[in-house]
């Protein structure tokens, strides 16, 4: 690691309330899950860092949309866009009541992410897309002179993707401080965990050989959170990268580290089980058949 | 005025434009000095080039990318189409050495499926210049133009004088009614000799340059067709999806037949070699194009369905 980190404590009052947001965006997840589905493992496993980003730290609102000199934040892995969507809810981005049209033709709230929806910047969905996107708003920040940042979210399966590695080098050579990378670490891809596929570890020792200053925290910890997004840029002139190692599942301990419960269709009963868990109380056995895997 | 002092002045002029390369510098080795952080070399990585090009249009910008054209369509496809093509932002996509100027490089560095690719994503437009004068006097229009735009690079020297440049606009040189042939890009040069060539044989012949692929001038190709026995379409291109393909689909959604005899590569590579021998061993000397297109008339002329497509005519 690069830096020390500074640790300013986050004002209880501030952490309680990242809490109680992040507990409303779960649950909006665990209800988007329900009829058509989603990938309520991705999603639930970045749902801290995306409401403390919007919450805490962004600087950006739903009255400056348009503003030039806002962050701004790309969810490159796209399929974990229920926590954007309940996220963007709980904010005042979009109502409460749009994310009853998951799914729906009549809106545009769909498995992955799409300008339609008020907060997002980009669409995503194919891997290994929005780090290249994210440097040419970073390129033209600097152009321009002004200290807004921008956020790229990955995932750990993304980091399969050669485009993620060109664009890591790129990044270095223009001497990017002002773009943020952020790995959801939840040491999942798709149907199988990353060090069992593709290693990823030592990950930390990977971006700082490509020129990416990078720190690790507990993606489920706003106190971390706090103190690592607090310290950025972690060097002047090179790009930050910070690995969040989070749960795939995180809220539902019946689904949390599970390779099969990747996208799910939950049924009344199982949503009520899993609301159940996510408020402390008793779990109990899924109804749904988990996802075949090899 | 060629084409990196074209580009140098549209983006002293515009503070949007900003140009950009995958290590592709010869047609704007000066640029650098001229643009200072509005030139953005992004090394051998196509991709990225096309994302961050994304990147800089949604900031409001208007990026000029350039790559080698088989790397820019093939390698960067995905990111054009789902970047650049889904969110429909003004990068303009400029392909060297495409389609025969790839000379002897071989199969890697033929970009002859460019224009079947590019046309086939909503949003985008092809631009193919015959020359550097019709290179030079497209760009003004196309780097202001809203759309994406996938640019056939040539820089050749003109083989022609052109009428003013239209977006979506064809030119036509000649009037003859017995062939039509409909052409774009390098091979312009050598359709005017072919043309002159049939005359020679007693062929009354006409040339159009298409100029853009998409917008199309659906209006120029359709009253050639009626207006001739055959429609010759020359190109160097897989006859999947470019110009044959275009010109067919046209014919077909105004119920309007036609004769059209295809000059393409047919499900194969062309032979790398400098240009005038690939010319000369794919038989796309003007010379060879006219005997190529004579028997094809010939053999039109002794189709008993010949008579029926003038008959169907309207
Ligand atoms: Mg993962």
């Amino acid at each position: 690691m690069s830096t020390t980190l500074n640790y300013n404590s986050l004002p209880e009052a501030d952490e309680a309330q990242l809490r109680t947001t992040a507990l409303r965006v779960r649950e909006h997840i665990i209800r988007m899950a329900t009829g058509g589905g989603c990938f309520i493992g991705a999603s639930l496993s970045c749902a801290d860092l995306i409401v403390y980003l919007y919450g805490r730290h962004l600087r950006v609102a739903p009255s400056r949309l348009d503003d030039p000199n806002r962050d701004y934040l790309f969810l490159s892995k796209g399929h974990d866009v229920p926590a954007l969507y309940g996220t963007l809810a709980e904010l005042g981005y979009i109502d409460r009541d749009r994310l009853a049209a998951h799914l729906s033709p009549n809106d545009a709230i769909y498995w992955h992410p799409n300008r339609r929806i008020p907060g997002v910047e980009f669409h995503s969905g194919s891997l290994g897309h929005l780090l290249s996107v994210a440097i040419g708003v970073a390129l033209d920040i600097k152009m321009r002179g002004t200290d807004n940042r921008v956020y790229v979210i990955m995932g750990d399966g993304e980091l399969n993707e050669g485009s993620i590695w060109e664009g890591l080098l790129v990044a270095n050579a223009y001497g990017l401080d002002n773009l943020v990378g952020i790995v959801d670490r939840n040491e999942f891809q798709a149907n199988i965990r990353t060090e069992e596929l593709i290693p990823l570890e030592p990950l930390a020792s990977k971006f700082e050989a490509f020129g990416w200053s990078t720190e690790r925290i507990n993606g489920h910890s706003f106190q971390e959170m706090e103190g690592a997004f607090g310290s950025l840029p972690f060097e002047s002139g090179r790009p930050s990268m910070i690995i969040a190692d989070t749960v795939r599942g995180r809220g539902c301990p019946s689904i949390e580290w599970r390779a099969d419960r990747w996208f799910m269709r939950l049924g009344e009963e199982d949503a009520d089980l899993l609301m159940r868990e996510l408020h402390g109380g008793e779990g109990g056995t899924l109804a749904a058949e988990p996802l075949v895997v090899r | 005025m060629d084409y990196q002092e074209t580009l140098a002045r549209l983006a002293e002029a515009d503070e949007r434009i900003v140009v950009m390369t995958a290590e592709n510098r010869a047609a704007i080795r000066d640029l650098p000095l001229r643009l200072g952080k509005r030139f953005v070399d992004v090394g051998i990585s196509e991709a990225t080039m096309i994302g961050a090009a994304a990147g800089l249009a949604l900031r409001g910008r208007i990026p000029v990318t350039h790559a080698l054209a088989t790397f820019l369509t093939l390698r960067a496809f995905e990111f054009i189409r789902t970047d650049v093509g889904i969110a429909n932002l003004p990068v303009k996509l400029v392909g060297g050495v495409p389609g025969i100027l790839s000379e002897a490089n071989g199969p890697t560095h033929q970009a002859i499926e460019d224009v079947a690719l590019m046309r086939g994503i909503p949003n985008v437009c092809v631009f193919a210049p015959a020359d550097e004068l019709e290179l030079v006097e497209g760009m003004q229009h196309i780097v202001e133009h809203p759309a994406p735009w996938y640019v056939r690079f040539n820089s050749c020297a003109a083989p022609v004088s052109h009428s003013p440049f239209q977006i979506g606009s064809a030119e036509q040189f000649g009037d003859g009614n017995d062939v039509a042939i409909v052409t774009y890009g390098y091979l312009l040069g050598e359709a005017m000799a072919a043309m002159r060539e049939l005359e020679a044989l007693g062929v009354n012949a006409r040339v159009v340059n298409m100029r853009t692929l998409k917008p199309v001038d659906t209006e120029l190709i359709l009253h050639v067709a009626e207006e001739t026995r055959l429609v010759v379409t020359l190109e160097d291109h897989f006859r999947t999806g470019g110009l044959y393909s275009i010109v067919c689909e046209l014919l077909i959604a105004n119920r309007l037949a036609a004769a059209v005899f295809p000059i393409a590569f047919e499900e194969r590579w062309f032979t790398p070699a400098l240009i005038g021998d690939v010319l000369e061993a794919e038989g796309l000397r003007g010379p060879q194009i006219a005997t190529r297109v004579a028997g094809a008339l010939e053999a039109e002329s002794m189709t008993p369905a010949a008579g029926m497509f003038n008959g169907l005519r309207g």
